[in-house]
């Protein structure tokens, strides 16, 4: 398996994906169960990939669920993006120094 | 007068701090999956999306094939020719193919939603501002945290680790909260993925997020369908609070 090759897999199926609508179709998409499928794809993808492997991410599940929870709460109070992902990093921090 | 590229590059300056913080984490990421900075960095001048590139990189660590790759890619990122196609409808009349080719590269969540945010017909200058400061920026926090991330000590390049997953949390959790089918397309998503992960272990991690994926939306799109009207509102909704 050649890193090369993965990168040019990579980046070539997603700027497909991006240019062929983008230049070539003109019309919107009729049916209504594959318009219903595409608005629910972004949640489905981001939820699989979040669970379970956020509790893998920081190398310490310790870490990983304060760092998880301080996300959750941050994020069910509508803050922005970053102040979420740098909360919880810092929380995932200081619970590592504490832990160890 | 501005120019449009000036236009573009100032509305893209806010994304282009979000993409400093986040790339930052996934060159971690990229680090500790065994990548060089260099291949990192390409990675991200090249794909510039994030849950594309995370899910990306994991396959290359965990040595999947191709197929796999290129599958993942389709599932993770079919979002972007949903907006693509959306936006195509906005373009100015000097909008043409060469143009479009060179535009549709930088079609991400936050362009997108800036983009038609906008009042009439957008040009490309325009786009070309949005895009170049937010693709630059992308790009330089690849860099600087896969390069710092080997400096880093350990307990503060783990917490970094943690970034990308927690931006994912803070794009899904507002829309579940307002929304019951979102919600319930989430849970499904992740029981799905509980299940590979620890049940179904033959199944590989790309493979495990495209069925789960796939299974989750279907479940969204059969048993609440959005009709016409609804889905433009929940589309225009979902753009308000998304972001990568």
């Amino acid at each position: 398996m050649s890193i090369a090759i993965y990168i040019a897999v990579m980046a070539a199926v997603t700027y497909l994906i991006r240019m062929i609508p983008f230049t070539a179709f003109r019309r919107q998409i009729k049916s209504r169960f594959f318009r219903s499928f595409l608005y629910y794809v972004p949640y489905a993808v981001l939820s699989a990939m979040t669970v379970p492997a956020i509790f893998y991410s920081t190398g310490s599940v310790g870490t990983a669920i304060a760092g998880t929870a301080v996300a959750v709460i941050l994020a069910y109070l509508d803050m922005p993006l970053i102040v979420v992902a740098l909360s919880a990093s810092a929380a995932a921090f200081a619970v590592g120094l504490i832990i160890k | 007068m501005k120019s449009p590229f000036v236009r573009g590059a100032a509305d893209g300056i806010p994304i282009a701090l979000g993409y400093l913080s986040v790339s930052f984490g996934f060159g971690i990421i990229c680090v500790r999956s065994g990548l060089s900075s260099l291949v990192s960095v390409i990675i991200s001048a090249t794909n510039l999306t994030s849950a594309g590139q995370a899910a990306g990189v994991a396959i290359i660590a965990a040595g999947g094939s191709y197929v796999e790759m290129a599958l993942t890619q389709l599932i993770i990122n079919l979002r972007y020719g949903l907006m693509s196609l959306s936006l195509s409808q906005k373009l100015d009349s000097t909008f043409n193919t060469w143009r479009r080719l060179l535009v549709s590269f930088g079609v991400t969540d936050e362009i997108f939603a800036v983009a038609s945010a906008q009042n009439g017909r957008i040009t490309a200058r325009y786009m070309y501002g949005i895009i170049s400061v937010s693709a630059f920026c992308w790009t330089l926090g690849t860099f600087l945290g896969a390069s710092a991330g080997q400096l880093l000590p350990d307990s503060l390049g783990n917490a970094m680790g943690i970034v990308l997953h927690a931006m994912f949390l803070a794009i899904i959790i507002p829309p579940a909260k307002k929304s019951r089918s979102i919600l319930i397309v989430v849970i499904t998503a992740a029981l799905c993925s509980l299940v590979f992960k620890y049940l179904l272990t033959f199944i590989s991690g790309g493979f495990a997020i495209i069925i789960s994926a796939v299974l989750a939306a279907c479940v969204g799109a059969l048993v609440f369908p959005i009709d016409d009207e609804k889905g433009r509102e929940n589309k225009n909704e979902e753009i308000g609070v998304s972001g990568e």
